[in-house]
């Protein structure tokens, strides 16, 4: 038999044209997400929320309403009350006359910024130092399971209130604790994950090739780790949002006349019961842009993982 | 071509919150002495757990030896260029589906070796030709692992393998994880491939009826060591270790040729730990033919005419009865009872 | 089991050893003057900044100051806050009881609505059941604490004011009963609404996991009903993550439920950090950050312990 007989049995394929790629786990992924509506429409709804926070200058030029201007006469009644939706305050204004829509569109410049910039840094630095020490063990990776342990052990709320009280609250400390976090969530999962594959044959078959640890680690390991790396992140977008308005609603976050989502709520306490619009509009928008995320990272674990249930 | 003497592979079992403690060791390998001739095919065989994988990785350098020497074309392995002894010393894995990265395509899994080797040329040409030589399409060289059989994955592992031109070939039970029906192209390929190219093999394998039409010698091993080493007729015709007639019973129900001769052997109890072997012959605890210098005394593998070794004090003669029945013999108290 | 017990408490001791020196270098590294200024706060006049200099011995060399503070934290003395010139540990007391009342009565509702969710939507996977829940959960997890919060308010005060319900400091319920409910019944809702998300998700993945194995097919081949499958053989083998998760919350709750006691302005010890960080009383949010970590480093004890009772292989790993 031999040899053709082996042919034939690399006919038992499904018949495709020679030569073209057959379709990869990423191209089947995307595919499963195609089909999934609520994520499609959440990824719709992201690409608006996106366009109208790149947009949010030339609102602020149509409307004629910078976003810390204060129009005193205009913005506010007589009695010191904030006006209501109308023509030139097309969601009604704050209790200093501001424009509340375009507070709201530069807010959301914030609230993706800090969301991205922080996921994106936490992302880097955790698989880089979960592959490291995962695939290296030993004691640097026994001691940094620990320390890892600890840390998500504690509510960063505590951790960013004592940090707050230190170096004054900001941005740049805003971003450093919320990646911070998310840097340990996924270095654990990396550092699992590459553990995991550590072990399998084809990481042996690699050194048996003569491969060295570094090309190992990025060449076998790291398109595995793909998928589980991107499900995080993208569960790590809106955590980071809340996270973001909710400090800066405590006033721990950013520099309080900027306006942010989470300011811009904590301002209207004192207006909302008159003025429920400062509560409501801003409130919808937070909930809209996390719901999304939230959905779109729940359709992408679907559709690369298919066999692993919804948790 | 390459020799192995004495040599042993212990892995520390560690205990211990922070500082690890070793609290034993498994004795996977525990003096194992052979060789390979250049051409040939040397089949290992014996049940899971009895240390060939780890001897295999040893061979390939995957392992570093406890004690021992390992020597290729005369060389200790451990003091070759790594990257030179690569080229001429390949592996073929167990699993078609754990050994090739289900993330990449196989045209750049089977260009792995050619890329780390830093061999130049070209590359798409080389894997097409690989492929061909497998018996494999070579217009699939842009699809992932999940697009192939199981047989056609050895063959991709097999590919892969072949890149570099080495000279000796580890097989560490190729085919154990497919079909049988697949099991035998797969072999066919492999001796193929054997007088195509000249190849020499250790080919491992944990039933004997597989080792039987691929190898010229057998070695037979339990716990660590090498009971029986022969050229494989003389050691299917004349088994002398207890343990290799156990084994060759067992084969018989699924081959025919065999079940007519012999009558099925059933080994009394487990395989003792690997952690605590016992003492004297490995063997004792489950030899019917055990006797008081079997517990006090280690075996030696001794030759009895024409290259055949025997690792027993009193190996079975042609013509000889075995029988299930488990002797009594006085136990000592430090055997571990599992 | 004993020498599990006394690795884990050594071990959560060495924590909080950690946190409370990490604490201390992060305040009181540096020159004198400066840590001075840093914890008297920018605006303050400089005569503030010797006294407190002064009254903290910030010129004494660092190792000294440790070990003075270690001391004191070990006799129970968390300083003197600034703005009220009352003990930190007095103050923390105070805080306490509003925080306990919001976290325990909390759980309760989390508990109840939490597990009850996760079993029935886990019962009938991919039922409208099922997806209804999973949506809920999802909006729940989206929705920021604060938000719901003043949602919340913003109902009680304008929509239903006939309720009664109001934002607003702890009542004891020994003093007054009524003001108790009014002000604890909507912080309770809401910790329980943003905590009974997670726990849905965790006893219907945890419940989804046991009903796959191999001893439920068991009982349900021994002709057991499947009620009985369902309650007695999973939910009992289900719940142990979940009683996991809960301690820990509990513990970090303690710690501080700052969102929901800041909106509410319930006056537990999260606001009390909170409040402290923005008057810059630096002796109180070292105390409470303290505090905190205790809980937390107990709880997660109580946790460890607890679970290896349950699961006796925890203790070898």
């Amino acid at each position: 038999m031999s040899l053709t007989e082996a042919q034939a049995e690399a006919e038992h394929l499904p018949e495709q044209p020679p030569g073209v790629p057959g379709k990869g786990p990423w191209r089947l992924a995307w595919e499963r997400l195609r089909r999934d509506r609520a994520a499609m429409i959440s990824l719709a709804v992201i690409a608006v929320i996106v366009l109208l926070a790149l947009l949010a200058p030339v609102f602020a030029a149509i409307t004629g309403h910078g976003p810390q201007d204060q129009f005193p006469s205009e913005g506010v009644t007589p009695e010191g009350l904030p006006v209501g939706p109308s023509a030139t305050f097309w969601l009604g204004a704050d209790g200093l006359g501001r424009d509340l829509l375009v507070r709201m569109l530069y807010g959301a410049r914030i609230s993706l910024f800090v969301g991205i910039v922080s996921t994106l840094l936490a992302t880097v630095f955790g698989v880089i130092i979960g592959m490291v020490a995962g695939f290296y063990g030993g004691w640097v990776d026994t001691l940094l399971a620990r320390v890892l342990d600890v840390v998500l052990s504690f509510p960063y709320l505590l951790v960013a209130i004592v940090l707050a009280a230190v170096y004054g609250a900001g941005l740049p400390l805003l971003i450093f604790v919320i990646a911070f976090f998310s840097f340990a969530a996924m270095a654990r999962i990396v550092r699992g994950q590459t553990i995991a594959y550590r072990e399998r044959e084809f990481i042996e078959a690699a050194r048996s090739l003569g491969a060295g640890k570094v090309r190992t680690m990025f060449v076998d390991v790291l398109p595995n780790l793909i998928a589980p790396v991107t499900v995080l992140a993208s569960l790590l977008i809106p955590t980071s949002i809340v996270f973001e308005a909710t400090l800066s609603y405590l006033g721990l976050g950013v520099d309080p006349r900027t306006p942010s989502w989470g300011a811009i709520l904590y301002e209207a306490t004192d207006y909302y019961r008159v003025a429920p619009g400062l509560l409501l509009f801003p409130a919808l928008m937070l909930l809209i842009t996390t719901l999304a995320f939230n959905l779109l990272g729940d359709g992408v674990r679907d559709a690369l993982d298919p066999r692993a249930d919804r948790r | 071509m390459l020799s192995v003497t004495d040599v042993r592979k212990y892995f520390p079992i560690k205990e211990g919150l922070f500082i690890k403690k070793e609290v034993g060791r498994v004795h996977a390998v525990d003096g194992v002495s052979l060789e390979v001739r250049a051409g040939e095919t040397l089949g290992i065989v014996g049940e899971s757990g009895c240390g060939k994988s780890t001897l295999a990785r040893c061979i390939t350098g995957l392992h570093h030896v406890t004690a021992g020497r390992i020597e290729f074309d005369g060389k200790d392995i451990a003091t070759l260029d790594p990257k030179a002894f690569r080229r001429d010393v390949q592996m073929i894995f167990q699993d078609p589906y754990g050994s090739l990265n289900p993330r990449r395509r196989v045209g750049s899994i089977i260009a792995d070796p050619l890329k780390i080797h830093r061999i130049e040329g070209d590359t798409r040409k080389r894997v097409q030709e690989l492929m061909a030589l497998v018996g494999l399409n070579p217009e699939h060289y842009n699809r992932f692992p999940a697009e192939f059989s199981g047989g056609q994955r050895q063959r991709i592992g097999i590919a892969r393998a072949l890149a570099l031109n080495p000279r000796l070939v580890v097989c560490d039970e190729p085919v154990s994880a497919l079909d049988v029906s697949i099991q035998a192209q797969v072999i066919n390929l492999l001796t193929d491939l054997q007088d195509q190219l000249g190849l020499t093999y250790v080919f491992i394998a944990h039933d004997l009826s597989v080792v039987r039409y691929v190898s010229d010698r057998v070695a037979v091993m339990y716990l660590g060591q090498v009971v029986e080493l022969a050229v494989g007729e003389d050691l299917y015709k004349t088994p002398r270790h207890p343990y290799t007639n156990a084994l060759l019973s067992a084969a018989s129900v699924a081959d025919p040729d065999l079940s007519a001769k012999r009558e099925r052997i059933v080994l009394m109890g487990d395989v003792p730990s690997p952690i605590n072997p016992p003492t004297g012959c490995r063997f004792h605890p489950r030899c019917p033919k055990a006797r008081e210098r079997c517990v006090a005394e280690m075996p030696l593998l001794i030759d009895s005419g024409n290259g055949h070794l025997t690792a027993c004090h009193f190996p079975v003669q042609p013509g000889e009865h075995l029988t299930s029945e488990h002797p009594q013999i006085q136990q000592q108290s430090t055997e571990p009872q599992l | 089991m004993f020498r599990f017990v006394i690795r884990r408490v050594l071990f959560g001791v060495l924590v909080l050893w950690l946190v409370a020196t990490t604490v201390f270098l992060l305040f009181f590294a540096g020159p004198a003057d400066t840590v001075a200024r840093r914890l008297a706060g920018p605006r303050a006049p400089q005569e503030v900044v010797n006294q407190i200099k002064d009254s903290l011995g910030l010129d004494r060399p660092l190792i000294t100051q440790y070990f003075d503070f270690l001391g004191n934290l070990l006799h129970g003395d968390l300083g003197i806050s600034f703005n009220s010139a009352t003990p930190v540990s007095t103050l923390i007391g105070q805080s306490l009881p509003g925080t306990i009342w919001l976290v325990f009565g909390a759980a309760v509702l989390w508990m109840i609505g939490g597990i009850a969710g996760g079993v029935l939507s886990a019962t009938r996977p991919r039922s409208v059941r099922d997806r209804v829940t999973t949506v809920l959960v999802l909006a729940g997890i989206s929705m920021p604490t604060f938000v719901l919060g003043m949602l919340m308010i913003y109902l009680a005060l304008s929509v239903f004011p006939w309720s009664g319900l109001r934002p607003g400091p702890y009542v004891s319920p020994l003093i007054d009963f009524k003001a108790f409910l009014q002000v604890m019944i909507m912080p309770w809702i809401c910790l329980a609404v943003v905590q009974a998300a997670v726990y849905v998700r965790l006893t219907r993945g945890s419940m989804l996991d046991t009903l796959g194995e191999d001893y439920i097919r068991t009982a349900r081949a021994k002709g057991a009903s499947e009620r009985r499958v369902t309650y007695k053989h999973g939910l009992r083998a289900a719940l142990t993550p979940v009683i996991t998760q809960f301690g820990v919350d509990i513990g970090t709750l303690l710690g501080g439920v700052v969102v929901t006691e800041s909106v509410f302005g319930l006056q537990g010890l999260g606001q009390l950090m909170i409040r402290s960080v923005r008057d810059g009383d630096l002796p109180v949010i070292i105390g409470a950050a303290i505090v905190a970590a205790a809980f937390i480093v107990v709880a997660n004890i109580v946790v460890d312990v607890a679970y290896s009772f349950l699961d006796p292989r925890v203790r070898l790993s």
